[in-house]
């Protein structure tokens, strides 16, 4: 083998491959992987869109680091926004402030970085969702299932660190609820953020070792767990949902060349088009309206990012609790964001585990579940889902107290009493919505014994003509979600 | 060069995609805007997108094929093979046990004293978060600028923040300084210890936050409360700045205030507390100037 050389007149893409080939030997596997199976589902697509806005926040984030400069150091601000020339600022804000207004395409980018990081976890969280309600977390997926716990958790930090590296007034307000966070763990809390922080805040190092753990120390964990994450993908081919032909055993779809590969290769442009649009036309976190970080000044109305939201919601509704003994005590941060949180990415992590000891179902699943036929589940996933909801809306309480005109006290204490009792009554709707489409499912007809699992949303059109049509009458009426 | 009818949208998306990647192009030469950049660049991203997604729709073999999935667990086979081929290399480290058992002292060893370095990354807390400057005694409230402050500047129902002199940018200091018109100086209750500790009807309490330690940067003066506009908590002025709503569990600390040789507002000592969120041992910091220890409550979570 070493020695065939191609005849004379073989393209160049040819000879470059069994060049490449003679040294790698990776016919065998690139073969493998052209002829790859993906089943095609609407909500497979989710977290594809989660994948591309990341390589998008990477790419932004790149050129950014070109420009950004990550110091505490004041400087005298001369740059062309003119409100604030002759301020006294960081040189972490003044290059922000640079970027924004003085380097070309500079705001498209630092927006569209910003506005990636936004989609990146959102699809993320809706990416989790699917994966929750189809029931995709069982085994052998479930160390899938805690690599994208992790890849989330690590992605919400992140995005924090991003927005507090700037050393604008909210950044800096952010950065110091952190700090008070830190120090309100019992034993550890004033080491940890005496350590983290330099000093005393705002310390003289965090802006910097923010930047290091922004740019190089969580995307590169990130970068390693998306690679595990496909992996583990491949490994055990992607589930899909019952259908004609569609077995545990099996996996049906398009092959990855070329219908899939194109598809996919869509996507990424098609998330980054979007994307580009809202850099240019919807304005983010604009930075030089909040001016520079001033310990003693704080804006009314300080909303943090998105994924933040459902902590300061929970700081927020938190009674004024405490515990003190003997000098000592716990004070009140620690319950809503560091025990919540704590709790909430635990259960997270563990719940393939939780779920299985709970049904006694350890065995392999490869077809995915419809969210109707595990109504236990999808009522806690429904449930939990409202709780977390109700701390998102109460983390903007003063905003909607504005907006709604009404007092603050009141939507607290409205949000306190939804929290105990939407959470139970959300679950139970759809425990009964489940019930209730299972039913129409299978009207009259007692064939439920029959091996073939209820048809899908997954199965495509034709497959939905097999419905016999008294049962379609039925299921008109229903607010079922639209089917591909 | 002919063209099916089918072929036009994607046709269509890529030549938009040109066109705007060349738009871009002079966009960024002529000075860039950053709307157009925005717009432009998301037409040649999603010219290519569309084109690519139609394309594949409509030319691209959709075929629903069915694949073998893998059995994921190795064979009794593989696992018997690996097994011996581990415990042929591991019965030589077995008749070493003693080098095993010292090689592995020697790696935990290192993992241990590598941890230290991480004390380096700061020094050790303690007095900053239980001290301001203001424990010196006897210092002049300056404003942001640097002035000092008269009783007489202040018009009463006025909020002022000011700073320890030579401290202005201190984190910890920021101090809220209120004259109360003569109504609310009747309805003033300082604290058990605290009644010598306004001048003139004015009172100074620490403008952080007991919760997470946001500036308390707002007044409702007709009802004398002061807010958080982080996380709502609201402090009463005429309770020596109690908590009376939201997740604050603590009073704002309060600075006793003095008057100096000629007539400038001084802090006597630092504040009655600690400042801003509470922390672990909080209460065993070093004693206060005056005032009451403030653990009387022992609230249960």
């Amino acid at each position: 083998m070493n020695g065939v050389r191609p005849p004379k007149g073989t393209p160049l893409t040819r000879r470059t491959a069994r060049w490449l080939d003679s040294r790698v030997g990776a016919a065998g596997f690139a073969r493998k992987a052209l002829d790859k199976v993906f089943p095609d589902h609407w909500s497979f697509l989710i977290g594809e869109i989660a994948l591309w806005s990341f390589v998008i926040v990477l790419l932004t984030g790149t050129w950014l680091t070109f420009f950004f400069e990550p110091s505490v150091e004041e400087v005298v601000y001369q740059g062309s926004y003119a409100p604030l020339r002759g301020v006294h600022v960081t040189r972490a804000y003044a290059s922000t402030l640079d970027i924004s207004f003085d380097i070309r395409a500079g705001l498209v980018m630092r927006q569209m970085h910003h506005w990636a990081a936004l989609v990146f976890v959102a699809s993320s969280v809706v990416h989790l969702c699917r994966v929750f309600f189809t029931g995709a977390f069982r085994r052998p997926r479930e160390l899938n299932w805690v690599v994208g716990v992790v890849m989330l958790i690590l992605s919400i930090v992140n995005g924090f660190a991003g927005y507090s590296l700037v050393d604008d007034q909210l950044s800096g307000t952010g950065l110091r609820i952190a700090y008070n966070i830190a120090i309100s763990i019992p034993l550890a809390g004033t080491w940890l953020a005496s350590l983290f922080f330099g000093g005393a805040f705002p310390g003289p190092d965090i802006i910097g070792r923010l930047y290091v753990i922004h740019i190089l120390i969580i995307p590169a964990l990130l970068i390693g767990a998306v690679a595990v994450h496909l992996f583990l993908l491949v490994t055990a081919r992607h589930t899909q949902f019952p259908g004609p032909g569609r077995t545990e055993r099996n996996v049906v779809g398009e092959r990855v060349w070329p219908t899939y590969l194109a598809k996919g290769m869509g996507m990424f442009f098609l998330t980054a088009a979007i994307l580009a649009v809202l850099a240019g036309l919807a304005q983010i976190n604009p930075i030089w309206l909040y001016g520079p970080y001033r310990p003693a000044d704080v804006s009314a109305a300080s909303q943090p990012d998105w994924y933040m939201g459902w902590l300061d919601g929970a700081l927020r509704l938190m009674p004024s609790w405490e515990i003190r003994a003997f000098g000592f005590e716990i004070p009140n941060p620690f319950f809503p964001s560091v025990l919540l949180p704590g709790v909430t990415f635990t259960l997270l992590t563990l719940w393939p585990w939780l779920e299985a000891r709970i049904t006694g179902d350890r065995d392999e699943h490869h077809l995915l579940d419809r969210p109707r036929d595990r109504p236990l589940r999808t009522a806690f996933g429904v449930a939990t889902l409202t709780f977390y909801t109700v701390l998102f809306f109460a983390g903007a309480s003063d905003v909607l107290a504005i907006t709604f005109n009404t007092s603050v006290n009141f939507l607290f204490n409205a949000f306190r009493v939804l929290l105990f009792t939407l959470t139970p009554i959300t679950g139970w709707i759809a425990y009964r919505l489940c019930k209730e489409l299972t039913l129409r499912d299978q009207p009259g007809t007692s064939d439920a014994a029959a091996p073939v699992a209820p048809p899908s949303p997954g199965t495509g059109e034709a497959h939905q003509r097999e419905i016999a049509p008294d049962e379609e009458a039925l299921a008109e009426g229903t607010d079922e979600p639209a089917r591909r | 060069m002919t063209t099916e009818r089918s072929e036009r949208p994607v046709i269509a998306a890529f030549v938009v995609a040109i066109l705007a990647a060349l738009a871009l192009t002079v966009t960024y030469t002529v000075g860039g805007q950053p709307q157009l950049e925005g717009i432009f660049l998301g037409l040649a991203l999603g010219g290519i997108g569309v084109g690519a997604v139609v394309w594949a729709q409509r030319f691209m073999p959709d075929e629903e094929v069915a694949e073998e999935r893998p059995v994921l667990a190795s064979n009794e086979e593989q696992i018997a093979a690996f097994t011996t081929s581990f415990e042929k290399g591991g019965h030589s480290l077995g008749r070493r046990s003693l080098l095993v058992k010292l090689g592995l002292g020697a790696v935990a060893s290192l993992a241990l004293a590598a941890v230290f370095p991480i004390r380096s990354l700061g020094p050790r807390p303690g007095r900053g978060l239980k001290e301001t400057p203001y424990r010196a005694g006897g210092l002049r409230l300056v404003t942001e600028h640097g002035a000092p402050i008269r009783p007489r500047d202040l018009r009463a129902g006025t909020l002022l923040t000011v700073f320890p002199a030579g401290a202005i940018r201190d984190a910890q200091a920021p101090t809220l300084l209120l004259r109360l018109d003569e109504e609310a100086q009747e309805a003033f209750r300082p604290r058990k210890g605290r009644e010598g500790w306004t001048v003139d009807g004015i009172v100074a309490f620490s403008k952080l936050c007991t919760h997470t330690g946001c500036p308390v940067g707002l007044y409702q003066e007709e009802l004398k409360l002061l807010l958080c506009p982080c996380h709502q908590s609201t402090f009463d002025v005429l309770q020596a700045a109690e908590p009376v709503f939201g997740p604050a569990a603590r009073p704002l600390p309060q600075l006793p205030l003095g008057l100096d040789s000629v007539g400038f507002l001084i802090a006597t000592g630092d504040f009655s507390d600690p400042v801003g969120g509470g922390f672990w041992d909080r209460g065993r910091g070093p004693d206060r100037t005056d005032g009451e220890p403030d653990d009387e409550a022992e609230e249960e979570a």
